[in-house]
């Protein structure tokens, strides 16, 4: 009996693994029928949608930024009836299957990222674009300048972020417009024994951290791309290796390991939070990100302006968070109609800013976070900043960029044949 | 006798021969059923008895409800394929479950039965996913070439609609007449006008409006309520209202049904000449074959599609100044990387597991889990701790084992590659000293006795004796253990990415790059856009070495089972 009904689950177990497995083959294979399945799919929504009366918004949101979304589908779907269907997925994964699930059809309608998808979206076709009308002037300028590309706006923002320099009070009480005087005090500090390190930035190993360091950069006149006659970023002109980008590498060999150590490139993120937690240092190059745990740590602090390295301004790279439609969304009507009237509303930004702690995009949003001195601080210093680069082109610039400051940082190389060398290499790479 | 072979006594044929070996676990349960000595087990044949009727009726029903259940799942796969128009995927599909209850209904055919679920496996898994990415490295598949060329033509239209500068933001309604959709827009202004695609924009001052001031209803037509304007989206999104007659005025179009804008198209795509035409400067877009519309000057259009390429992406491999160079060096690396990682681990494993295997040890337990704690850290993490270890100034070795000396671990290329090495035979030991003491354990102690009354030492009993027994089980797992370590992707990308950069190349390739980081590199994204093509090219070159390499070493490791059966 025993040996009879081994033999009997054993059977169970093949043909369940055998059905189970020409469903995948099924599935699999489905997947790759390509184009010819898209057009139809469109058609049974639509058939759905008329015996239903409404449909289904589909949309991809990581796992943090889910909740704050709740209320305002809640209410779109009271209104109009149809259904934003949160689907949950890893951020990482996002803007990858977004590019190669929206042309098999079964992307989503709607996703959340950061403005700077929008070339690689673009160059892949994947996205479609938003007209706001009027509603583009109730947002901060800068954030709708970062979604705007080639001329069209492509998404709704809801959030702004920017680096900012974080001050610990008991250690240099005065705030400091230049990256001398950071320099100055963050020495006398250290002589005084108050601290360990002058000044502090994460940096990573292995890529070096142009984000971080470009407001330094930026204030001694070197920019990345030159911007096109409709203000968006230009590729063809790469200003990254002039003259004042040279000066930049000089100053980046002066403040690293070889020089001052002010800049240190062993020093990764991680570790620079963990010392400036630990009151090492006064100064401490960082993001929003970490200021819940410097204010949890009881460090009594101050959110400085960015300090000048030369005599532009400092402005730092702004990374705009906001809401894009698939190009092939089958439901594109009542997804603008959810993303430009319903996602664009007070409510909806105010309960995004509750949920993620990053300035609102909104103005009148904006001005109610405004309240916490923090996010006030940040927001000022994010009016001045500059969008980071969205054109696909930008991507082939963090490699060399790091690494060539890295190099620098550590002392290694020249500083001018280095960065020339940096910029036609990155030359190289976009022309491909 | 309704006596079906599922219940046949004697196990199936040996039939490893038959098998594929690559892949499938389903496999390993014919595997199982066939005893060493291939002496049939079980009840003897010719003898019915009432136990095995009651079963094989029981069976029969089992397996009529499972094979049911399976096919009333793959009728609805069917009918959703049908539904999507999906015809390639419905032939193969078909084809699939007519096979499956064909094996499992007709009488007979045991083996099929056992190897249709490891076949479908081989087929899914690893038999499409190598056709299709050798596919792939025939087409410029990647950033920029994502997709058919309608959808390309479809998207440089969508992009290509832009504002009219300065133009009004209209509110709209939906209306119909018969089975037409028109559009009712309020200026802001709040002057109201109707129009349709064919029809243009012309003044209705009797327009109803509601208590914004917005029109939202006209004699003659009827006022669509949003669900039905969300029912016929498709129609409605269409809809593009001529502001006047001269059709480079622009169109009127809304995008949720209640607000229009003015736009006019940057571009104008010719469907007859396959071209497009930029509406300010009158240059023209051709496609250039290569799957992108570009002009006289070869600028092209954002957004491309798939074509084939041939054997370009192999060529690339291989001509591509970037590539070229660190290319060789990087095959060499990868080579020394896999054989000496799998050298080092196999030693330690060894060594340790005859060492733990001394019957007198005291306390063998706590040191076999302390042996294998490595192997239980996911090693992507390991990785990352490891490179907190080795960092320069703040890692642990230097600043307590080496008294806050400043090592670059990983800045410096020929230190690179010896931490990469010292960190993969720390989380590959364990592995070898697990096979090593299965194996270890599994060989005769009588052979052992008898080598020590004919008065060989413990290592000539080792060196002649213990070792090549232990090859003869272990050699396989040095095989698959060299094709891991050739594409052991974590440690690599974790520990260094790769780095320290060489100097004599555009791409971000380094000192202990191996090909699948390379491959990694170059699909995802160095330079501007993902290259699938390329890489797969590459992934294909990988698979050839693996392949060739693996097929040499068993034929080398089957000489060892010659030598000792």
């Amino acid at each position: 009996m025993k040996v009879q009904n081994t033999l009997t689950s054993g059977t169970s177990r093949r043909v369940f693994t055998a059905g189970a497995l020409s469903v995948v083959a099924a599935l699999a294979l489905s997947a790759c029928g390509g184009a010819s399945a898209t057009a139809p799919a469109t058609a049974t929504a639509k058939q759905d949608l008329k015996s239903a009366g409404a449909g289904t918004i589909t949309m991809w949101v990581d796992a943090e930024r889910s909740p704050a979304l709740k209320d305002i589908t809640a209410k779109f779907q009271a209104d109009t009836g149809i259904e934003v269907k949160l689907v949950v997925k890893d951020f990482a994964a996002v803007r990858d299957d977004f590019i190669t699930q929206v042309p098999t059809g079964k992307g989503p309608d709607l996703i959340v990222g950061p403005h700077d998808w929008v070339g690689k979206f673009v160059q892949n076709g994947v996205i479609a674009p938003i007209e706001l009308g009027d509603k583009s002037s109730s947002f901060q300028d800068s954030s709708i300048k970062a979604m705007t590309f080639n001329g069209s706006v492509y998404g709704v923002p809801y959030a702004i972020e920017n680096i900012a320099l974080l001050r610990n009070t008991d250690l240099v009480a005065e705030s400091a417009a230049t990256m001398d005087e950071v320099v100055a005090n963050g020495k006398k500090a250290v002589a005084d024994g108050k601290a360990t390190f002058p000044f502090l930035v994460g940096m990573d190993p292995k890529q070096g951290d142009p984000y971080h360091l470009y407001p330094l950069q930026a204030s001694m006149g070197s920019q990345v791309f030159g911007q096109a006659a409709d203000g968006g970023y230009d590729p063809k002109q790469l200003l990254i290796g002039d003259a004042a980008g040279v000066e930049f590498a000089k100053k980046l060999v002066a403040w690293g390991d070889s020089g001052e150590k002010i800049i240190n490139s062993n020093i990764t993120g991680d570790i620079a939070k963990e010392k400036f937690l630990a009151g090492e240092s006064p100064y401490f190059l960082t993001g929003p990100w970490n200021v819940p745990d410097v204010q949890k740590k009881g460090i009594k602090f101050a959110v400085d302006a960015l300090p000048t390295a030369g005599d532009k301004p400092a402005q730092p790279f702004i990374g705009v968070n906001g809401f894009f439609i698939s190009a092939k969304s089958a439901n594109a009507l009542a997804t603008n109609e959810f993303v430009t009237n319903y996602l664009t509303s007070e409510d909806a930004q105010d309960s995004m800013y509750k949920a993620g702690g990053r300035p609102p995009a909104l103005k009148s949003s904006f001005e109610k976070a405004a309240s916490d001195p923090v996010v006030e601080a940040f927001g000022k210093i994010g009016a001045t900043g500059v969008p980071m680069p969205a054109i696909p082109e930008m991507s082939a610039v963090w490699a060399d960029w790091g690494a060539t400051e890295l190099a620098l940082i550590k002392g290694q190389g020249d500083p001018a044949a280095d960065w020339a060398k940096m910029a036609s290499s990155i030359k190289a790479k976009i022309a491909g | 006798m309704p006596k079906t072979d599922l219940f046949q006594d004697s196990p199936p044929p040996p039939s490893s021969g038959a098998e594929p070996t690559s892949g499938a676990g389903a496999e390993s349960t014919s595997g199982a059923a066939t005893t060493p000595g291939g002496r049939p087990q079980g009840r003897r044949p010719g003898l019915p008895n009432r136990r095995s009727r009651d079963d094989s009726a029981r069976g029969t029903v089992a397996k009529i409800v499972l094979l049911g259940l399976v096919d009333a799942l793959a009728v609805y796969v069917l009918m959703m394929l049908f539904l999507s128009q999906s015809w390639g995927a419905l032939a193969v599909s078909s084809a699939v479950v007519l096979a499956i209850n064909w094996i499992y209904l007709r009488k007979g055919g045991l083996p099929a039965k056992y190897l249709a679920p490891g076949v479908l496996f081989l087929l899914v898994f690893q038999v499409f996913v190598v056709l299709f990415s050798g596919y792939i490295a025939f087409t410029n598949y990647g950033d920029g070439h994502n997709s058919t060329k309608d959808d390309a033509i479809a998207a440089i239209q969508l992009t290509a609609q832009k504002r009219v500068p300065d133009s009004p933001a209209y509110k709209a309604a939906v209306l119909t007449k018969g089975s037409d959709f028109y559009l009712l827009f309020t200026d802001p202004d709040g002057k109201a006008s109707i129009g349709s695609t064919g029809t243009p924009l012309q003044e209705v001052p009797d327009a109803g409006t509601d208590s914004t001031g917005k029109a939202n209803s006209v004699d003659g037509y009827r006022t669509l309520n949003f669900q039905e304007i969300v029912a016929n989206q498709q129609e409605i999104l269409a809809i593009t209202v001529p502001v006047s007659d001269d059709p480079a005025d622009g169109t009127l179009r809304t995008a949720d049904g209640s607000n229009a804008y003015e736009f006019k198209p940057a571009l104008t795509y010719d469907a007859a000449a396959d071209t497009f035409t930029d509406t300010d400067t009158g240059t023209v877009y051709r496609d250039n074959g290569k799957g992108a519309f570009a002009d006289s000057n070869g600028e092209t259009l954002t957004t491309g599609w798939k074509i084939d390429v041939g054997m370009e992406n192999f060529a690339r491999a291989f001509t591509d100044p970037s590539l070229r160079g660190p290319l060789l060096g990087v095959i060499l690396w990868t080579f020394t990387f896999a054989v000496t990682s799998v050298g080092l681990t196999f030693a330690l494993g060894l060594f340790l597991a005859v060492t733990f295997n001394r019957e007198d040890l005291r306390g063998k337990k706590v040191y076999r889990i302390l042996m294998i704690l490595p192997y239980a850290f996911p090693a992507f993490l390991s990785g990352l701790v490891w490179s907190g270890i080795l960092n320069p100034q703040f890692g642990w070795l230097n600043q307590t084992l080496l008294g806050g000396a400043t090592i670059g671990w990983l800045t410096d290329p020929f230190l690179a590659k010896i931490s990469v090495l010292v960190v993969n035979l720390w989380l590959g030991f364990p592995y070898m000293f697990l096979v090593c003491t299965g194996a270890l354990q599994s060989l005769p102690t009588e052979l052992d006795e008898a080598a020590r009354m004919d008065g060989a030492g413990p290592w000539r009993v080792f060196r002649s004796i213990k070792l090549p027994l232990l090859l003869v089980s272990i050699a396989p797992l040095l095989i698959s253990s060299f094709a891991f370590n050739f594409n052991n992707f974590n440690v690599i990308y974790m520990l260094t990415g790769g780095g320290p950069r060489f100097g004599d190349t555009d791409r971000d390739i380094g000192a202990t790059d191996i090909l699948i980081t390379l491959v990694y590199k170059v699909a995802f994204g160095q330079g501007t856009g993902r290259d699938y093509g390329l890489a797969s090219a590459l992934a294909i070159i990988i698979f050839i070495i693996v392949a060739t390499v693996s097929a040499i070493s068993f034929k080398q490791t089957k000489a060892l089972e010659d030598v000792n059966s």
